[in-house]
């Protein structure tokens, strides 16, 4: 089956190379109307096929590794270093993209299938698809090159003869901590967003190369730029859930640089699906989108580069090697390209409108843009710092939590504060008068949170100092409630017309509002799951945490719960050994629910892993680690944590979900109903009315 | 005239007058909570397990580095040590990787001037960028100069048209 993968790879590699040089050939040929000896269509259309073709290739490869896998050919050597014959079967799947090489095969796997999907629908644009096609080639020719030549997912062990050398009979295991649930869905859904995004970079190069209206490659983008920034939000959460369900330190986010990689694109992303908006409706900022775009699959690539080249260290950067000269020569060219397309077609990217006004909702797209990529900005800034610390200074320092919290949250928060400004504005330009009937529900609602929080408790300031978490907090709830009742008032505005024009009640009238317009009020659903999840993220400034050693019977209390240790267990299977506490939560007297916080040791890895328990209520989660055994009393040691709002996360990215899907289904269609109207005696037709000047 | 702005700058003074009242409330509340330097300083410390984590949120049992650090640093509390004295003395002890951020002095100085200069700048000229364009209109700059909204090349307009047209579903 190695020989098998490896070929395949190399036929894809051939493919792409070809679906890459004819293409381009091709369209060369047709933009120049140079005759040639064959048609430049029937040229390009081989190329699409090649692209096909290349699919099914790379396909075959993907099967060839995860086949490896199910039959623990361990003479493969990566197969080796990742599995083992009692790995659960879901964690033989996630195998595949647990190191280097296999990561390196899903990203050209799912390029591979972008690409087919692409060359499937070509007839929507022919030419533009050509163009979109080629460029998608040129990518898969990196990856398959690297795949080939730097990191071969089917090396066998080295000095291994077939039939000579014998195989190992066991594997090393896959990482312990890419043993969870979310791992078989976290890295897929992650790689399908920072891979998706090739596709509108593609149509953004090609449609710049071809000089085609930018309105209309942005329109036939749009659907693949929403479900790629989709996916990629879902693979951004799924990896905090995985941080905290699995590493056991309370929280959900640590500014590590595999995080932050996943963050900037995301970033970039956003303030591309907001820009573009200008441009389809005012022919604005066209060369500000070519730019994001470019950027955003430049910040993919940068990612990988930072995280699989060992450039910055990383808690969970699981798969590194020395590829990063590929990954530098491939952005150098890509940027090449870029720039040259850029300076020789920098004419056809003249906008056509310019903002009247400094308050109006075309600038406020451009402010939430430049509040976006200024929060892109600061996290490539601290991601590269200790790189360019260490080349000025001859020292590395640490960029970490605190310098994030002290300068991307206050962005944040601005940020959410254009969230909830923007719809308020109209376009064009506003008047003082427009604002103040907009803005005083939100203000009203600004204030009253603020008065709220400081009665129920909550203290921006101690002992005479500013106490950074809670300000914040307090900060975060007031814009959010100003938000949430800004988007409230436009949804209510709105169904207050239909329902006084249909008679319907007020939310059947919002459903069919939402309806009429899916992607402006699918975006203002999208807001509100933003709003929630930043509810959420403020709860953090009130976090609690206990540890205690706890033998039988003993007791830890955090907030209103008591913990009781009833018991403990323990159980293994072929894969690992476990200890677990069985632990009573008790409010007052009365026992609640029961807590069975687990600690794992993996016998092919060696390595131990904790399994968090956890409880999760509206108001907070109790989150409770086992840690381990104290070596000199050989008691448990339990670490609890109370972790206020932290559910609100998770349930703001199933808003988020589900508004995105509105913002995709199609607008309803206007109602039409034939009027009948009496006929009478037209009257003569004066002069004036038969035309003419 | 006269009278809107005298109503809009009613308006605005009392958002400032309300906006300065709370931040009075926040100062004057909340001088009572007790305080712990050591968890503070523990998260603006790194664990040297090499865990990367924050020292005040390590969660190695038997880690080798955190109790020593957190002890430590305790014992640099209770000798009365100022905040940026025991920041160096670990620095002096571990090196500046062990800071979990750069520090307001030297080079380091850039780190948090860098994010604030690109904002400002960027806002800066955004607003600039508007105000020029606002304040001439483009609607009169088009009639000034002569140009076409679109494109001064009607070839190449049609050829936009065109394309336009047959992608139109």
């Amino acid at each position: 089956m190695a020989t098998f993968g490896s070929f395949c790879l190399l036929i894809a590699l051939v493919l792409a190379a070809y679906n890459l040089l004819a293409g381009a050939v091709a369209l060369r040929l047709i933009a120049t109307g140079q005759p040639a000896r064959i048609s430049p269509e029937r040229l390009a259309d081989t190329a699409r096929r090649a692209g096909i073709a290349g699919f099914v290739a790379v396909t075959g490869a993907a099967f060839a590794l995860i086949y490896s896998v199910f039959t623990n050919d361990f003479s493969i050597t990566y197969i080796l270093e990742h599995s083992n014959r009692a790995l659960p079967i879901p964690y033989k799947f996630a195998a595949l993209w647990s190191g280097q090489e296999g990561s390196l095969l899903l990203w050209a796997w799912l390029l591979g299938t972008y690409g087919f999907v692409l060359r499937l629908t070509h007839k929507t644009d022919v030419k533009l698809y050509s163009y979109a096609g080629t460029i998608l080639a040129g990518v898969q020719v990196f990856f398959l090159s690297v795949l080939v030549f730097a990191a071969p997912p089917f090396a066998l062990l080295p000095g291994y003869v077939a039939g000579v050398t014998p195989v190992p009979a066991d594997g090393n295991g896959l990482n312990p901590l890419l043993q969870y649930p979310e791992m078989v869905i976290h890295p897929p859904m992650l790689y399908l967003g920072y891979v998706g995004f090739s596709v509108p970079f593609a149509f953004a190069l090609g449609a710049l190369m071809m000089r085609y209206p930018g309105e209309k490659w942005i329109r036939i983008t749009r659907i693949w730029t929403m479900v790629t920034w989709l996916f990629l939000t879902c693979g951004i959460f799924l990896g905090m859930h995985w941080a905290y369900a699995v590493l056991g330190w309370g929280g959900y986010w640590g500014w590590d640089p595999v995080e932050n990689a996943s963050f900037m694109p995301w970033l970039t992303g956003t303030a591309f699906l907001h820009s573009v908006m200008m441009q389809e409706r005012k022919g604005m900022m066209k060369s500000w989108n070519v730019w994001l775009i470019f950027s955003t699959f430049l910040l993919t690539m940068l990612g990988t580069l930072l995280t699989r080249a060992g450039l910055v260290s990383s808690v969970h950067a699981f798969a590194q090697s020395s590829i990063g000269t590929w990954f530098i020569v491939f952005m150098g060219i890509v940027l090449g390209i870029c720039i040259f397309t850029y300076i020789l077609q920098r004419g056809h990217l003249k906008t056509e409108h310019h903002m009247e006004s400094l308050v109006s909702r075309e600038s406020s797209f451009l402010f939430n843009n430049l509040v976006l990529l200024t929060a892109c900005f600061v996290i490539l800034w601290g991601t590269l710092f200790p790189i360019i610390s260490e080349y000025v200074q001859g020292t590395k320092v640490t960029v970490g939590a605190p310098f994030y919290n002290r300068v991307a949250v206050p962005i944040g928060l601005f940020l959410v504060f254009l969230t909830g400004v923007g719809p308020l504005l109209p376009w064009r330009s506003s008047s003082f008068k427009a604002i103040k009937r907009n803005f005083v529900l939100p203000i009203i609602a600004l204030w009253v949170t603020v008065i709220v929080c400081l009665a129920v408790g909550v203290r921006p300031w101690k002992d005479g100092a500013l106490d950074t978490g809670s300000f914040y907090a307090v900060v975060a709830f007031s814009v959010a409630a100003a938000v949430l009742t800004a988007i409230t008032a436009e949804f209510l505005r709105g169904a207050g017309v239909i329902s006084r024009q249909t008679g319907r009640n007020l939310l059947s009238a919002t459903w069919l509002l939402t309806r009429r317009n899916t992607r402006r009020y699918g975006g203002y659903i999208i807001h509100i799951g933003v709003v929630v999840v930043v509810i959420g993220l403020a709860g953090s400034a009130f976090n609690r945490s206990t540890e205690s050693e706890m033998g039988l019977h003993s007791q830890m209390s955090i907030g209103p719960y008591t913990l009781v240790c009833t018991g403990f267990t323990q159980d293994s299977n072929s894969n690992y050994n476990s200890d677990y506490a069985v632990l009573d939560v008790q409010q007052g007297d009365k026992k609640v629910f029961q807590m069975t916080p687990e600690r794992r040791f993996y016998l092919a890895s060696g390595q131990p892993q904790t399994m968090v328990a956890i409880h999760s209520v509206p108001e907070w989660d109790l989150y409770v680690v086992y840690e381990g055994t104290n070596p000199d009393t050989g008691q448990p040691i339990i670490k609890a944590f109370l972790n206020p709002l932290v559910g609100w996360i998770w349930f703001g990215l199933v808003i988020i979900v589900f508004g995105t899907f509105i913002a995709l289904v199609p607008n309803l269609s206007p109602a039409t109903a034939v009027v009948r109207v009496p006929v009478t005696k037209a009257p003569p037709m004066t002069p004036a009315l038969k035309g003419g000047d | 005239m006269v009278l809107r702005r005298l109503r809009a700058f009613k308006f605005w003074k009392r958002a400032v007058e309300a906006s300065a009242l709370v931040v009075v409330i926040c100062l004057s509340m909340g001088a009572d909570t007790p305080s712990s330097r050591q968890n503070t300083l523990s998260h603006q410390l790194m664990c040297q397990c090499g865990c990367a984590q924050l020292l005040g949120e390590c969660d190695h049992v038997g880690c080798p580095d955190r109790d020593k650090e957190l002890s430590e640093l305790m014992t640099d509390i209770a000798a009365n040590m100022t905040d940026e004295q025991v920041m160096d003395e670990f620095v002096a002890k571990y090196g500046a990787t062990v800071l979990a951020a750069p520090t307001m002095k030297g080079f380091d100085l850039v780190a948090w001037v860098a994010p604030f200069a690109v904002f400002a700048a960027a806002l800066l000229g955004t607003i600039l960028l508007i105000r020029r364009w606002g304040g001439l209109g483009f609607e009169r700059r088009a009639h000034a100069t002569g140009t076409v909204a679109q494109t001064a090349d009607p070839a190449e307009q049609e050829r936009l048209d065109r394309v336009r047209r047959e992608t139109d579903a």
